[in-house]
């Protein structure tokens, strides 16, 4: 295990101390609330070269990512970070790092969706968009944004995988909230993350052609290449995580993290931050005796199905808790969640899907305690529900 | 073009080697050529970046690549941005004595790629921008772009009882540039070859931005023969509806100063898509470029 320093930092800024540790070559950023801090201190970090990379202060959220695919396609590590309208506006050069396999990695500041105008965390801009190609991680905390971005390069850049990847913090309340953080050597780093290397680039030796057109001969497999590369995350995803713990000795527990799931009877399945303010109500509702439980979604794509099935396998009742809704059915993450276990041929739980926290509107210790009630009432009235 | 330090670039000089070839390009397409030409002059260790228009639904058909360099379409307003980051992946990468260069087409250049270009002129990105403008987006059916001249019929500037095409000027994309404090702009036309490489060179040679604005007639969406797209080029400069300049160290100049103009009804007449055009119509044209001229004279002579 290598010898780790302590800082107090909020979340924007260990995913700039990550960023630094994972020594991109090109950053290109464009300012959005709650992102800010992020890039700024990404610029302080250039202009004192204790990082030395390229930075491109460029004129929209849609400039700053075909930035990166162009800098990728010759081969270089890029970063940029974004949030809500920010990523909105870069849809089409979402879509298009994923379809031409450049492994940019970005942070994503989940933030409310306008109209209303609103600048507070929820997670209608990211899922919104989880159809673009792009692995999809969640943080709980400052500690995990760090180590995520410094692991999705390690993933993005692996050869069976070429895909981009975003690292989504919870607005304000992850991105800048202060907290203790283990900051990795930059040897240990290192030797975890070796240099940016591929064969899809523009190479003045071996000159290409990329990104180009493909008619609908050849177009279809193009996808499903593209399908099998991020499904080849999933394996991807957890020998990075074994990596990363032997030489730095934190462990991730992979595409989901489960508590008290192996014989809880009702569980709540979430994301991000808000699972920090279940996990103490699951542990005093297991003080009384309850058989209750958590998992928490670390990866939305790909989609941890296997792991939600085993998870969910004993329970009553399910509550998909998420802040996020797809207007006119339910949240994205609960179809999700109702897909993954319609797949499998044990009795199905009840499944309601708790919409909440829309706009930073708070979801209390209070609320998470009525949600487990409502788990384990017999009655029902509907599915899915505002809390 | 002053007292630059470059070798004389010629017809003679110009490299056999060919960098866009084999394309699927219409007969007597204004556009390829200017990428051919400019690519000549770039060479081998070019990267080109080509947005969403003719020249990338031509060249890049899997798996049927046209560039022999290498090559890239962006997204349709990412050409700037996109060369942006090839430059500076590049550079970070500590690659040396290279090219990035953009073709986008007018459409590209003028409406929707207009703020990626203007951010990378602000930050002085060491790529090179062409613009290269047939008046109208052509590779979807002839659509009016902001480079479409007053006047011209396409199929969203048609031709009724209440309108005559265009109704609006051609943005000057060039002064548009220019205003940016760019490190080079110039205007060309692939009627004047000569003058078009001596531009690419002396782009090629900028610590900075370049831009180059170069004229490239399309027979298909205009309504000439395809034979005659470098003679409607020429025409376009000797009518005086394009001119040929430059912009470097702050200030404007002509390469080609005519003193006196050919026909404009001639020019406008012989292509289709102002064959609709009324007397008053055509003072109007005649009247505009008369002002524009002046202006030239006025400001960029005093």
């Amino acid at each position: 295990m290598m010898l780790e320093q302590k800082a107090f930092l909020s979340g924007n800024e260990a995913v700039a101390a990550g960023v630094r540790l994972a020594r991109p070559h090109v950053i290109a950023a464009y300012p959005i609330t709650p992102q800010t801090t992020v890039i700024e201190r990404l610029a302080e970090m250039v202009e004192d070269e204790s990082l030395k990379a390229e930075y491109l202060n460029v004129e929209s959220e849609h400039s700053a990512l075909s930035a990166c695919i162009g800098a990728s396609a010759v081969g270089a590590r890029t970063f940029t970070a974004t949030s809500s309208q920010g990523l909105l506006y870069m849809a089409e050069c979402l879509h298009y790092a994923s379809g031409g396999r450049f492994p940019v990695v970005m942070m994503n500041a989940n933030r409310s969706v306008a109209l209303p105008w609103n600048i507070y965390g929820d997670q209608r801009d990211s899922l919104s968009l989880l159809d673009c190609g792009w692995i999809q991680a969640y943080a709980e905390n400052a500690q995990e944004s760090l180590d995520l971005i410094i692991q999705a390069y390690a993933i993005a850049e692996h050869p069976d995988v070429l895909t981009p990847m975003m690292i989504n913090l919870d607005g304000f309340v992850i991105t800048h909230t202060y907290e203790l953080v283990s900051l990795p050597s930059q040897e240990g780093v290192d030797a975890f993350l070796p240099p940016f290397q591929t064969v899809n680039k523009m190479d003045l030796d071996h000159p290409m052609s990329l990104a180009f057109t493909a008619g609908p001969a050849y177009n279809q497999a193009f996808k499903q290449l593209q399908h099998q590369a991020v499904l080849s995350a999933l394996k991807v995803i957890l020998d990075t995580e074994e990596r990363f713990g032997q030489l730095f000795g934190r462990n991730y527990s992979g595409l989901i993290e489960s508590i008290h799931c192996e014989d809880a009877e009702f569980i709540i399945v979430t994301l991000g931050s808000v699972a920090g303010t279940v996990k103490p109500v699951v542990e005093r509702l297991r003080s009384l005796g309850e058989r209750v439980g958590l998992v928490r979604i670390r990866y939305m794509r790909p989609f941890p199905d296997r792991e939600i099935r085993k998870a969910l396998a004993g329970a009553k009742a399910v509550g998909v808790l998420e802040k996020d809704i797809s207007f006119g059915y339910e949240g994205t993450v609960f179809t999700n969640v109702n897909s993954a276990l319609m797949r499998s041929k044990v009795i199905q739980p009840r499944l309601l899907n708790f919409i909440g926290g829309l706009g930073g509107k708070d979801i209390s210790v209070a609320d998470i305690e009525r949600l487990f009630l409502r788990l384990k009432s017999p009655d029902d009235g509907e599915t899915v529900g505002f809390i | 073009m002053g007292n630059r330090q470059e070798k004389k670039i010629s017809i003679r000089n110009l490299s056999d080697r060919e960098f866009f070839y084999g394309h699927k390009g219409c007969p007597g397409c204004g556009g390829s050529l200017a990428l051919r030409l400019a690519l000549k002059v770039f060479g081998e260790r070019s990267y080109a970046v080509v947005p969403a228009g003719c020249m990338s639904a031509v060249g890049f058909i899997f798996p049927q690549m046209a560039f022999t360099c290498n090559a890239i379409i962006s997204t349709f307003p990412g050409t700037a941005s996109m060369l942006s980051g090839v430059a500076a992946g590049a550079r970070a990468l500590g690659i040396k004595d290279f090219h990035a260069v953009g073709f986008a087409g007018d459409g590209g250049t003028a409406d929707i790629g207009l703020q990626a270009l203007s951010g990378a002129i602000d930050r002085h990105e060491k790529i090179i921008y062409i613009c290269y403008d047939n008046e109208a987006y052509m590779n979807t059916g002839v659509q009016k772009s902001a480079l479409t001249p007053a006047g011209a019929r396409t199929a969203t500037s048609p031709v009724g009882n209440r309108l005559r095409g265009a109704v609006t000027q051609k943005k000057p994309m060039f002064e548009i540039v220019a205003a940016h404090g760019v490190d080079y702009a110039a205007t060309a036309s692939v009627g004047y070859p000569l003058d078009y490489l001596r531009k690419l060179e002396y782009a090629s040679q900028v610590d900075g931005t370049s831009y180059i604005h170069v004229f490239t007639p399309c027979p298909i969406g205009w309504g000439y023969e395809t034979s005659d797209t470098i003679a409607v080029a020429k025409n376009a400069v000797d009518c005086g509806l394009w001119y040929l300049a430059e912009f470097s160290n702050g200030r404007f100049t002509l390469t080609h100063n005519p003193s006196e103009f050919i026909s404009v009804q001639d020019y406008l007449l012989g292509q289709s898509r102002f064959r609709h055009l009324q007397e008053e119509d055509l003072q109007g044209i005649i009247t505009m470029r008369d002002l524009k001229w002046s202006n030239i004279h006025r400001e960029w002579f005093s």
